[in-house]
């Protein structure tokens, strides 16, 4: 697959870069690591770099933190009220890991480490955890009210109870696969029209000028999955919010 | 994948050098290297389950190192400027605020005194013009008298001049009666029939 330059697959190739074993399950360091690391790296860096001024009159950068922060506390505030900010540092976290991983991506030959559904259910489940956990924690057992809808009939109330319990373990699942499945696709999706270009652009003067239309899609889709890489970590710390309200807030 | 099946050496005889923990792990470590030379056939990489521990392990690592710093070092930071910028938008606001009760009492006060000053004014006014009728009212007034005074003079001088000069007219009426009767029908009579004449003709 390393002599086809074309294989939209490849991308996502893990491949070990210091290998380590532990226990007899692998834990290398693999270029998803030094992904994962980068992505901590540069979002660390960059909001630490930017509002190291501590301006009153915020800088283009700061501003840029700022406006990230406020975006985050918001929708934090606006789905899990002023109970939920006590969450706001992991909700901050989980946007800005997502978002930057996302962004990351689209840099080209770069991994894209959200693309991967283990890490996007990893995510997930912290999220999910967070929320039982703290749930129990806080309310005892009377947090699983959260499956029991108030002013349900007695007849259907055992068969909503059910929905609610299959649609609340179905989040993770389609928390995580949300963000995976848009990811695949579109880097896939980009590469196979990149590859068009370059298959057909190799057949001679024809192919260069059928190659025109492939390559348009391909800036197109560039600008789109720019769009996604946003959308996607948006949607995830949104619905990260409206889960944590169930943790603060168990009766609806 | 080339680096892959490199590595992968390379971590074999690393193990092989220090004691292999077991017969299972070379036999993964073998199933690897066959992974990695087969290529990417043998599974979907983004699913693929053989670098989930790897994953799951070092997500966990840089993700909580990650969220320790936001928790402990950034969100407390940008948490600072934000209410520090609030805090003073506050103050600021507030001095503002201040300044303008400031301003408006001085401009209360300023229009308090001018109405002052303005009553003051028409006040002042308001007795010089009442100053200044009663004068000439008094002046007048005296100017009346005075003129009253020199009019009755002026009058019992007109009657006393009347008085002397009716008197006169008498005197020559008698000298005229008699002068006539004398020299006209020739009767003489005497100065006191003609006066009475002259008194009773008169009225």
């Amino acid at each position: 697959m390393a002599t086809n330059p074309t294989d939209p697959i490849h991308q996502f190739a893990i491949s070990r870069l210091v290998p380590i074993e532990i226990g007899g399950l692998d834990f290398s360091f693999t270029n998803s690591t030094l992904f994962m690391v980068l992505t901590v790296g540069v979002a660390a860096a960059f909001l630490y770099y930017s509002t190291r001024g501590r301006g009153l009159v915020p800088s283009k950068l700061q501003s840029i933190t700022e406006l990230t922060y406020e975006f985050t506390a918001n929708m934090l505030r606006d789905s899990a009220g002023t109970a939920g900010m006590k969450f706001f540092p992991f909700v901050f976290s989980i946007f800005t890991f997502v978002l930057v991983a996302n962004l990351l991506g689209m840099i080209p030959f770069f991994f894209t480490v959200t693309s991967h559904i283990i890490v996007t259910f990893a995510l997930a489940m912290t999220v999910i955890s967070v929320v039982v956990g703290y749930g129990i924690a806080k309310h005892g057992l009377s947090w699983f009210k959260v499956f029991i809808p108030s002013g349900v009939p007695g007849a259907i109330l055992p068969f909503v109870v059910l929905i609610e319990v299959i649609s609340f373990l179905s989040r993770p699942v389609s928390l995580s696969v949300r963000l995976f499945a848009n990811m695949l696709a579109g880097h896939i999706t980009l590469k196979v029209f990149a590859g068009f270009v370059v298959t057909l652009s190799s057949l001679g003067a024809v192919g260069v000028i059928g190659a025109i239309l492939p390559l348009l899609m391909t800036v197109a889709i560039t600008a789109l999955e720019f769009l996604v890489a946003f959308l996607q970590a948006y949607v995830f710390a949104v619905l990260t919010c409206m889960y944590l309200n169930d943790a603060v807030h168990p009766h609806h | 994948m080339l680096f892959v099946t490199a590595a992968n050496a390379q971590d074999h005889g690393a193990d092989a050098n220090h004691a292999p923990i077991g017969a299972g792990e070379d036999a993964v470590l073998q199933g690897e290297v066959a992974h990695g030379s087969e290529g990417h056939e043998a599974g979907f990489p983004p699913m693929n389950p053989e670098f989930f521990p790897s994953q799951i392990l070092w997500l966990a690592i840089t993700f909580g190192i990650f969220y320790w710093l936001l928790k402990n070092t950034i969100v407390p930071r940008i948490g600072g400027i934000l209410e520090n910028r609030r805090d003073r938008i506050a103050l600021d606001l507030e001095a503002a605020e201040r300044a303008k009760s400031d301003a408006d009492e001085a401009q209360a006060a300023y229009e308090q005194e001018l109405a002052e000053a303005r009553e003051r004014a028409h006040k002042i006014g308001q007795d010089a013009r009442d100053s200044a009728r009663t004068e000439a009212e008094a002046e007048r007034k005296k100017l009346d008298a005075d003129l009253d005074r020199r009019l009755e003079e002026a009058q019992a001088r007109i009657a006393e001049t009347k008085a002397n000069a009716m008197r006169e007219v008498d005197g020559i009426a008698t000298e005229v009666t008699e002068a006539i009767l004398k020299d006209a029908i020739g009767i003489e009579v005497s100065r006191d029939e003609a006066a009475a004449a002259v008194s009773a003709s008169r009225g």
